[in-house]
Order: C-alpha cells, then sequence, then structure tokens
C-alpha cells in the first residue's frame, strides 16, 4: 500500500497538487480538543486541584501513592483489564458464531443479520437497563429460569462479587456481537472461491475445513474486531453505570466508573490522576497488542 | 476425488444442517434480540403500579400516551433532542469535511514528515480521550457546558477515525483521475471538491453511520463536557432513570428508551441494505 519513494522532483511537485496546508483545520481540532487536554493530564495529575478551594498546588506524586496506597489503583486496573479481555472473547465468539450460522443469504438470514445489529444502534446506557430490569432477583429471567424449575428461583445475577463481572461484560459482548458478525461475515463473503472448491473437493468435514482452511483467511477481520473490542471496553462506561454503578462492593468499578464518581464528588487531581492511568495502560497495550495480531496474520 | 465421493458425505451433513439452520436462527433471534425487546415495550406500556417489577407479561391495560406524555415532560423531550440535533450535526459534518481533506494529503504525500504526521493523527483511534482535564480546558477557552465546546470534543475524538478510514480509501483511488483534471488546469481545491469528495462517498457514508452511532448514543463525554447545562437524549434518559430507580418509575424509563431509539432504528429500517453493506465493506479495507 505505501507509496513507492518518489524522487526529490515528484515531491517537490507534490507541494503544489497536495499542499499541507489541507491538513491545518484537522490539526488544529486535534490539538485543542484532543492533545491538550492529554498534556494537561500529565499536568494536573500531580496536583491537587480540587472543587474546594480554588489555588492549585503541585503535590508530586501523592495521588499516585495515595490511590496506590488505599488499593484503588491497582484493584480498578485490574478489574478494566478482566473486563476489557472477557469483552473481546465473547464479543468475538459470538460474533464468529453468527457469522457462520448466517452465512448464507437467505431471507431469514438476512433478517437475523439485521435484528442482531438492533442492539448496536441502542445507546449503551438503555442496553444497561433494559438487563438491569431482566436480571434483578425479581425480575425476567429469574422468573422464566422459575417456570422451567418448578419453583423460585431469586439469583442475585447483578449482586455477586465475584461473577457479576463476567455478567456486566456478556452484556457489553451483547451489545456490540452484531459489529463483529459483520465484519466477520466481511470477511467470509471475500475468500477466494477457489480455494473454498479445494477444500471441498478434499472431502474433508464442514467443521474441519472450517478452522484449517476459512478461519486462518478470516485472520486480518479477527484483527479488527478483537483490537476494536478490547480497546473500546477498556474506555467503557455506560453499560457498568447502568448495570452496577461499579457495585457490588465496587469490584466492578473499572477505571472510568471511578474517574466520573470521582469526577462528581468535585475531587478533580484524582479523577486526572486515574484518567492518566488510564491512558497510559491504554498506550501501553495497544501497540502490542496490535503488532501481536498483525504478526498472527502475517504467519497464517 | 471423483464424483462419487464427492457427493458422498456433505449432502447429508448439509441437509439435517440445512433444515435445522432456520430453526436455530428463528430459537436465536427470539431469545437473545426478541426477549429484550418484548420487555421493554411491554413495560413502556404499563402503569406504574404494574411495572414495579419489570416481567415479561403484557400490560392489563395500555398506557403507553399517558407514560408518553408524562416522560416528554419529565424527560424535556423537545429540548434533549433539539440538543442532541444541535451536537450532532456539526459534530459530524466538521469531521467528515476536515478528516477528507486531510486524509487527502496524508495519502498523497510521500515525505517522512507525512508519514509521521499520519502515525500521530490516527493514534487518537486507541487513545482514549483526557476526559477530566477536558472540561478545564473548556473553562479557559469559556466553552465549557457549551454545544460549541461538546461539537470540538467530538470533533478531537473522532477525527482520528475519520482520517484513518478514508486514507487507506484515497490510496486505492488512481492518480491519473486527478492528473487528468489538473492538466485542465484545476487548482488543488477544485481537484478536491470536484475529483475527490464524490469518489470518498461510500467511505464517508460508512463513517457517517458509525460516528452518529457514537455521538447520538453517548453519555460519558457529554456528561463532563456539557454538566447539565445543554439537554442531550443520552444525558436526559440518565437523569430520568437515576431518579427513577430510585422511585421505581421502569414504565417511564423504558418509554424513554423507546423514544430515543426510535430516530436510529427508523434510519436503519429504511436503509438498512445500505447500512450493513457500508459497513462490510468499511471492515474489510
Amino acid at each position: 500500500m505505501a507509496p513507492a519513494p518518489a524522487p526529490a522532483a515528484d515531491r517537490r511537485r507534490e507541494r503544489t497538487t497536495h499542499p499541507g496546508w489541507f491538513l491545518l483545520p484537522a490539526l488544529v481540532v486535534l490539538a485543542v480538543f484532543f492533545v491538550v487536554p492529554t498534556v494537561f493530564n500529565f499536568v494536573y495529575a500531580f496536583t491537587d486541584w480540587s472543587s474546594f478551594k480554588s489555588e492549585i498546588n503541585a503535590v508530586g506524586f501523592d495521588n499516585f501513592t495515595q490511590l496506590a496506597g488505599n488499593g484503588t489503583l491497582f484493584s480498578s486496573l485490574r478489574i478494566t483489564l478482566v473486563y476489557a479481555v472477557l469483552v473481546a472473547i465473547f464479543q468475538n465468539v459470538f460474533g464468529l458464531a453468527l457469522s457462520v450460522l448466517l452465512e448464507r443469504d437467505t431471507a431469514l438470514n438476512r433478517f437475523a443479520r439485521a435484528a442482531f445489529f438492533v442492539p448496536v444502534l441502542m445507546s449503551a446506557l438503555a442496553v444497561g437497563y433494559i438487563f438491569q430490569a431482566l436480571l434483578k432477583p425479581d425480575g425476567a429471567l429469574n422468573d422464566v429460569l422459575g417456570f422451567f424449575a418448578g419453583g423460585e428461583v431469586s439469583t442475585p445475577w447483578l449482586g455477586d462479587t465475584t461473577w457479576t463481572v463476567v455478567v456486566v461484560a456478556l452484556i457489553h459482548a451483547w451489545k456490540w456481537m452484531g459489529l463483529s458478525m459483520l465484519i466477520y461475515l466481511a470477511g467470509l463473503k471475500t475468500m477466494p472461491e477457489d480455494i473454498l472448491e479445494a477444500a471441498r473437493m478434499d472431502g474433508a468435514p464442514a467443521w474441519k475445513a472450517f478452522w484449517t482452511i476459512r478461519f486462518p483467511l478470516l485472520a486480518p477481520a479477527v484483527t479488527f474486531s478483537v483490537a476494536t473490542a478490547l480497546l473500546g471496553s477498556m474506555n467503557g462506561f455506560d453499560i457498568v453505570q447502568a448495570t452496577t454503578e461499579g457495585g457490588p462492593a465496587r469490584t466492578t468499578e473499572i477505571l472510568n466508573i471511578f474517574i466520573y464518581r470521582t469526577f462528581g464528588q468535585g475531587l478533580f487531581a484524582q479523577a486526572t490522576t486515574m484518567s492518566l492511568v488510564l491512558f497510559l495502560m491504554v498506550a501501553l497495550l495497544a501497540f502490542p497488542v496490535i503488532r501481536m495480531l498483525r504478526r498472527r496474520e502475517e504467519i497464517l | 476425488m471423483n464424483g462419487v465421493t464427492l457427493r458422498r458425505r456433505p449432502p447429508r451433513e448439509r441437509s439435517a444442517w440445512s433444515r435445522l439452520q432456520p430453526v436455530v436462527t428463528v430459537v436465536l433471534v427470539a431469545v437473545l434480540v426478541g426477549i429484550p425487546m418484548w420487555l421493554v415495550v411491554m413495560t413502556a406500556g404499563k402503569s406504574q403500579g404494574e411495572a414495579l417489577s419489570p416481567n415479561l407479561t403484557p400490560p392489563a391495560d395500555w398506557q403507553l400516551w399517558e407514560n408518553l406524555n408524562e416522560v416528554w415532560d419529565r424527560g424535556r423531550i423537545p429540548s434533549a433532542f433539539a440538543g442532541s440535533l444541535l451536537v450532532m450535526v456539526p459534530a459530524v459534518a466538521g469531521v467528515l469535511v476536515l478528516g477528507s481533506m486531510a486524509a487527502w494529503v496524508l495519502a498523497r504525500r510521500t515525505g517522512r514528515g507525512y508519514a509521521v504526521l499520519y502515525a500521530a493523527a490516527i493514534s487518537g483511534i486507541v487513545l482514549p480521550p483526557a476526559v477530566v482535564t477536558i472540561v478545564l480546558l473548556l473553562r479557559q477557552l469559556g466553552l465549557a457546558g457549551t454545544a460549541a465546546g461538546m461539537i470540538g470534543v467530538y470533533a478531537g475524538i473522532y477525527l482520528s477515525t475519520v482520517i484513518f478510514f478514508v486514507t487507506g480509501f484515497v490510496r486505492t483511488i488512481p492518480l491519473e483521475l486527478e492528473e487528468a483534471a489538473r492538466v485542465d488546469g484545476a487548482k488543488p481545491f477544485a481537484v478536491f471538491v470536484r475529483i475527490i469528495l464524490p469518489l470518498l462517498r461510500p467511505v464517508l457514508a460508512t463513517a457517517t453511520i458509525l460516528i452518529c452511532l457514537y455521538v447520538w448514543n453517548d453519555v460519558f463525554y457529554a456528561f463532563f463536557v456539557l454538566g447539565g447545562r445543554l439537554d442531550t437524549l443520552p444525558l436526559n434518559l440518565f437523569q430520568v432513570a437515576s431518579a427513577g430507580l430510585y422511585l421505581n418509575n421502569w414504565h417511564l424509563i423504558f418509554m424513554y428508551v423507546v423514544l430515543m431509539s426510535l430516530p436510529l432504528l427508523i434510519v436503519f429500517v429504511v436503509a438498512q441494505r445500505k447500512i450493513i453493506s457500508g459497513i462490510t465493506s468499511g471492515a474489510v479495507k
């Protein structure tokens, strides 16, 4: 894809045919609304900025030592990572399964694809409230389970300190699985016909042909879908806020929930510190994750 | 490799599966999408007493109109709808125009400096925005709580996405198309508007859908930037729900969910084919 190195004359000509000032408006917007706040993050995380007093003083690493000291820093980091990994797994497994199920272009399949895309269109906040209602101890899911079990079921799906993070990750995956499904469908549809034909001629069972021949060809789609799911859910907020608000006992408190809560309490410096932690975590993880997935693409 | 082995195994598997596949599909759609949607619509039609613990039974008598009236006032739907549009339309139009301009030059220029600029410009796809210090900056600029501030923040967040998608697309457009116009004496701006922009339509359509989706449904950034000084649909849902959960007003929450989801849902039903094929073709790039 990369353009071949151009001789100096060509490069001089480019200057008149594709002038650099076309970049200017976009770069100004990016600088003002993205870069400057990010730079501020690195400054105000080391201050005592809050809503309680007007002056702002430098305090060194106090915010970090305080957040690390009471355990919030590492528990929020751990929960965010666990949540993101769970979402990435669930969303891609569901999306891939749906794409294989709905691959053929029948009327029913087209309808089903549209139906599974509806949650993608909905607000994540709304999705959270729907599942809160479904999963309450006296909610609809327990009613249905009780009907089949022939007795009262009152499992507090969103009230378990160990498993609720898994339930919330499942809800997140439910909302976005339609998008992964479309990405995988696009990958399946663009596969070269002759390779598939060769697989069919070998007479291998369908599932084996899928895993050995078609799945490896999906590698670019996997890269895209896994990376977006992983990085998107690290930056998640709405679904957790609408289902558990970080509870029970703060076991689903991902970084953005903490930032939202402490900001609301007027503790701006602590919120900024966590915002910086999130930025550093994503920055540190994004590039290795994308590189790893890309390398897998090349091997397969 | 002869015709016999070719036909022997797959047909039996295939026929069993091809009879089972529609059943599995219908059951999955009904359980995974049908039940949650059913719950929303049924609860939105119930009285407060009936909706106290939301379940799948249909309402004893439908109160859709009463609930709609109540949520219309309490959730300030007209002003929230106007606020959402006021923010979304300029933000999306802005990122598309500025993003395509930048992407065109980034795709065509070959210098090292431009490669670095491109990497920097698309890094916003993965890096999370600094939500807390954005508020500080907007206060200093006098834009805190305003639509202009919100538009700027969304533009800053989603420009990277547009630049990434469009740059990839521009590289597939042959340079000769531009050359032909240049020979006729067209200036860069004219080349961009007359030749490049029309060709970008499919990729811009995909970007529009995705960014509209994100902006229309965003509550996190809006909470920090607007802080209750401008109504948007998700912010007001959050408000109604935060008060509603405490009072167990599930009927109002779900009526709001219905109203808020309808605009995007209608657009989707009308343009369904285009949207799905737009997203799939955008994703394989």
